[in-house]
């Protein structure tokens, strides 16, 4: 199953009617898509508006592909489960979004390797055409960097050696 | 040694991304004892056994509901008396690290991953008011805030 999702925020149709459109000339594959309050009604694939968080994890849990807003929960999550993710960055030129920051968190995560990165619904298309499941997964822990949480933690426990009165 | 007893956290984050970047902070505060804040409807098994508390979003173009979230967070921080806030935004982040200030806590506002070319303005706006603002892109780190100390991923 190929798990479409566009965040709660706000609709994305140019990747839904793209998915739909593609969807409907690959009759064999099954896609599931989570529209938010878009104003376009898929034909040929299954969809749902909201999608409650457990619903969520385990659609996740179940697709062999993600394709996405670039938006960071839904890329994290998949990346997590070690499932491939392809996103279509939203644009504010085009009114998807206040500002263009998922072109530069794709372009990033893209240089890294984590996800495909689609242009625009032609290349979304050939990446969707392309796709085979991959032999070695791209799955990240659950947790952030070493050095991150090192960091932190050290943070936390000047907190409490620093704070008067205590003991 | 330092004797070290658990610290009182409270982990702010808005719904979405910001909720799954805080969660991926958990590994820092094993040991402690940690309050979530975030907006519903969300996945609150994530965290269990940690005590979750549930706030209205709010951004700066909605007015009235950020005056609700103002009220409920300064409650949610005077009961609490976190020893440290740390947030991974957005506004609500934001109302923590202030609140959190007035109670004596030490504060750390993580702006998010997505913000690879430019703080957000609620990170903009933590800069000076958290004891350290950070981003998770060491380009965008300055001499004057915000730092990079590393990111999520």
């Amino acid at each position: 199953m190929i798990f479409v999702a566009v965040g709660t925020q706000l609709p994305f149709d140019r990747l839904i009617r793209t998915m739909d459109q593609w969807a409907g000339e690959a009759p064999g594959r099954k896609v599931l898509a989570q529209i938010a309050n878009g104003t376009y009604v898929p034909q040929h694939l299954e969809w749902e508006r909201s999608i409650p968080p457990e619903e969520f994890q385990a659609h996740l849990q179940r697709c062999e592909l993600l394709v996405a807003h670039a938006g960071i929960g839904s890329i994290l999550s998949a990346l997590e489960l070690g499932k491939p993710v392809i996103v279509l960055p939203r644009q504010a030129a085009l009114g998807e979004h206040r500002n263009d920051h998922q072109l530069a968190t794709s372009k990033r995560f893209g240089a890294r390797g984590l996800v495909r990165v689609a242009a625009d619904e032609t290349e979304l298309c050939q990446l969707l055409n392309q796709f085979e499941t991959p032999v070695s997964e791209t799955r990240i822990t659950n947790e952030a960097s070493p050095e991150f949480i090192h960091n932190l933690r050290q943070f936390i426990s000047q907190a409490t050696s620093s704070k008067r009165g205590v003991l | 040694m330092m004797s070290e007893r658990p610290a009182k956290i409270l982990a702010v984050a808005s719904g979405g991304g910001h909720w799954v970047q805080l969660q991926r902070l958990r590994p820092a505060f094993v040991g402690h004892q940690v309050t979530y804040v975030t907006v519903g409807p969300c996945d609150v098994s994530a965290v269990a056994p940690a005590p979750v508390k549930l706030i209205a979003d709010a951004n700066a173009r909605t007015p009235i509901r950020m005056m609700w979230l103002l009220v409920r967070m300064a409650w949610i921080v005077f009961r609490i008396r976190p020893d440290v806030v740390i947030t991974t935004g957005a506004a609500p982040g934001y109302w923590a690290v202030r609140f959190g200030r007035w109670f004596g806590a030490k504060t750390a506002f993580i702006d998010s991953i997505a913000n690879a070319e430019k703080l957000s303005l609620s990170g903009r706006l933590s800069l000076g008011r958290a004891d350290v603002t950070l981003t998770q892109w060491s380009d965008l780190a300055t001499e004057h805030g915000p730092n990079y100390w590393g990111s999520v991923v």
